[in-house]
């Protein structure tokens, strides 16, 4: 039988030589004339660990890692799954991958991410085919009773914006998949796109079906050009084999899907910049109502949905609503793609249930920081997340019990820094951030980052830090109740969380000042 | 922004060649940024008479299609030099010391971010977040992928000395 040995095309593990590695097994594979097939596929997500290879046996997926180029011919040496020093042993016996319920990621890094017939195999087109047969009211239905929230942030019942696009008329209605990551800490998005495309094309198609869409845009961000490639491949090999097109699955519904590229704005996140941008225009948000589930994209019904929570959606419609909901807490139901980053020894993708806590994340996923020095915070939800002393790591991973103390899930990245961190040098980067990447259009925003990250300095410098504390305190209320969108809205949250548990950092006295200069 | 909108690849404005590419793609829906794509990465850079002919072609206003590529860090309004290296400087990268790499490939390359070597060689640019946020801190150089970058790797990948 044909030996098959994995190397993923991630770009995490591209970025840590996995081209290499893998030819270096083609080159083993031809010169010892082995049966042996090699196939590139998405990661597992335990990034520490890669380039991960892994080698099919009658034991399961043998695993070795973190390899480099130069490791590949002993490990042929030692026989495939034989004995070496980064011998892993069965992958899926690995704690941090034992540990999780994969729902959304359930083929990533499992399947070659471009074969159909592997994607069926494994699950895959189970949920769009039993779509086909339903009702559209009936499958909106289904995704409203999984509970399943946005998992771009905000956290809106992904089956109530459905069923707004399903109710509103229209000759031409989009789905819109928002794959623009920006959120640094997060980087699910791009591994199913890597890692498992067909899994957001049949989330998109069963969109389609459901609110009488019949064409789809994934947006992007230009910074995954791996992503953009893989996605482009996908949708050409989803076209051939009629799972999108004037026939879906051989029905009489018709959906088709193009990628687009986004060109750097961090802003085309929100959903209505990401619209103007798809239109052709400037990245700026434009004023809700209209919701874009009734004037959309080029003024049509549109949903524009996170491509997790799309890439969730033939899970839901497969295994059916119930068994989605019986995994999570509270009203976060479900599996949350927590992506474990920063500072970390063993940082990667982590999907569990919600209702984990960060001392799990941090400690027992991830082991501690890289540095070996002592965890000081964390940022969960991306650059306008809260930052988290270690007092708050009883917490669960809870849309509502973030909230309740002034945090958020976001898009599930948690961010580790050691004690080495100074977190009024974060909070100032939070309001450059903000400046750089604010689209203009409201006043606080526009001005009040640039205003905000002068203020920072000042208390930095040791300059009248008490009545400048008051004055960012001041500046973080305008933002929050005065911006249009979450960019401004949300930039308070990581300042004035580091200000609330790190005041220590704030207090700088002019010699204080003047000793870390 | 694909890798391909440096120096090494470009090639020099070609008018008939842009019409081409403008019309092939004007029938898309929101064909302005797929254009802009194609240009940055054909001829490296977005000049004025790109502006121009762009505009022409999708009948809207020069000064519309001007707003749209400044609005975008993507677009270059300047040819890059022969390697592009873009250092993330966001939250996860920053806990694992991409703010002294940055200062470090400053002085090693003489130049600040956002500014090319005299010798055209290289540009330096932020980004803000390359989605390997595990492996920090993240380059990109030549739109390949690098994780637990350092300086002299970087510089080796771009044939500088440190």
């Amino acid at each position: 039988m044909t030996t098959r040995i994995f190397v993923p095309c991630d770009a995490a593990a591209l970025s840590m030589g996995a081209e290499g590695v893998a030819a270096a097994v083609a080159s083993e594979i031809a010169s010892r004339k082995l049966d042996a097939v090699l196939v590139r596929n998405g990661s597992r997500g335990l990034m520490w660990l890669e380039p991960l290879l892994e080698v099919e046996t009658a034991q399961g997926r043998i695993g070795y890692g973190p390899l480099q180029a130069t490791n590949v011919k002993s490990i042929f040496d030692g026989g495939l799954g034989g004995p070496h020093p980064l011998n892993l042993g069965p992958v899926e016996a690995i704690p941090y991958l034992a540990k999780q319920q994969r729902l959304t990621f359930a083929r990533c890094g499992i399947t070659d991410p471009l074969s159909l017939e592997e994607y069926e195999a494994y699950g895959g087109l189970k949920g769009l085919s039993r779509a086909l047969d339903m009702a559209q009211a009936d499958i909106v239905k289904e995704v409203t009773d999984s509970g399943l929230r946005g998992r771009g942030g905000a956290g809106f019942p992904t089956g109530i914006k459905w069923k707004t696009v399903l109710q509103t008329e229209s000759p031409q209605k989009y789905i819109v998949c928002n794959a623009d990551e920006g959120d640094s800490g997060t980087f699910s998005d791009r591994m199913i796109m890597e890692g498992d495309p067909f899994a957001l094309i049949e989330g998109m198609a069963i969109a389609g079906v459901a609110v009488g869409a019949t064409k789809g845009y994934v947006y992007i961000r230009s910074e995954y050009p791996h992503a953009f490639r893989q996605m482009n491949r996908a949708i050409l090999i989803a076209r051939e084999k009629n799972l999108l097109g004037a026939t879906v699955l051989g029905s009489n519904r018709i959906f088709d899907m193009e990628a687009r590229l986004g060109a750097g704005a961090y802003i085309c996140g929100e959903e209505t910049s990401l619209l103007e941008s798809l239109e052709g225009r400037r990245g700026q948000i434009r004023f809700k109502p209209p919701l874009p589930a009734i004037a959309g994209l080029f003024g049509k019904p549109t949903v524009v949905n996170n491509l997790i929570s799309l890439a969730t959606v033939p899970a839901i419609l497969a295994e059916g609503a119930a068994h989605y909901k019986d995994f999570g807490m509270g009203r976060s139901r479900g599996t949350m793609p927590i992506q474990l980053a920063g500072n970390i020894k063993r940082g990667g993708l982590i999907e569990r249930a919600f209702g984990l806590n960060l001392r799990e994340i941090v400690e027992e996923f991830g082991g501690g920081t890289y540095s070996g020095r002592p965890v000081r915070a964390v940022q969960v939800g991306g650059p306008l997340g809260a930052y988290w002393p270690v007092s708050l790591f009883d917490v669960p991973f809870d849309y509502e019990a973030f909230a309740e103390r002034g945090g958020m899930v976001g898009h599930g990245g948690v961010v580790v820094f050691d004690d080495t961190v100074d977190l009024a040098k974060q909070a100032r980067f939070a309001f450059h951030f903000c400046a750089i990447e604010s689209c203009g259009k409201c006043t606080p925003c526009r001005i009040g980052s640039i205003r905000g990250a002068e203020t920072v300095d000042k208390i930095m410098r040791g300059e009248r830090v008490v009545e400048n504390i008051d004055l960012v305190r001041d500046l973080c209320e305008t933002l929050r109740d005065g911006s249009l969108c979450a960019l401004g809205g949300l930039t308070p949250m990581p300042v004035m969380s580091a200000l609330q548990h790190f005041p220590e950092d704030f207090d700088r006295s002019p010699a204080r000042a003047a000793a870390a200069e | 922004m694909l890798g391909k909108d440096r120096a090494a690849f470009a090639s020099a404005w070609n008018a008939q060649a842009a019409r081409e590419i403008a019309e092939d793609l004007k029938n898309l829906e929101g064909p302005l940024l797929p254009i802009l794509h194609a240009f940055n990465e054909r001829f490296g850079h977005i000049g004025n008479e790109a502006i121009v002919l762009v505009a022409d072609v999708l009948n809207l206003t020069r000064a519309e299609v001007q707003g749209v590529v400044g609005f975008y860090h993507d677009f270059r309004r300047e040819p890059a030099g022969r390697h592009v290296i873009k250092v993330c400087r966001a939250e996860a990268c920053q806990s694992m010391g991409s703010e002294a790499l940055a200062a470090r490939l400053e002085r090693a390359l003489g130049i600040a971010f956002g500014d090319t070597t005299s010798d055209r060689r290289v540009t330096l640019e932020e980004v803000y977040c390359l989605g390997n946020c595990a492996l920090s801190p993240a380059v990109m150089v030549d739109g390949e992928l690098y994780g637990r970058a350092d300086e002299a790797k970087v510089l080796a990948l771009v044939g500088a000395r440190p």
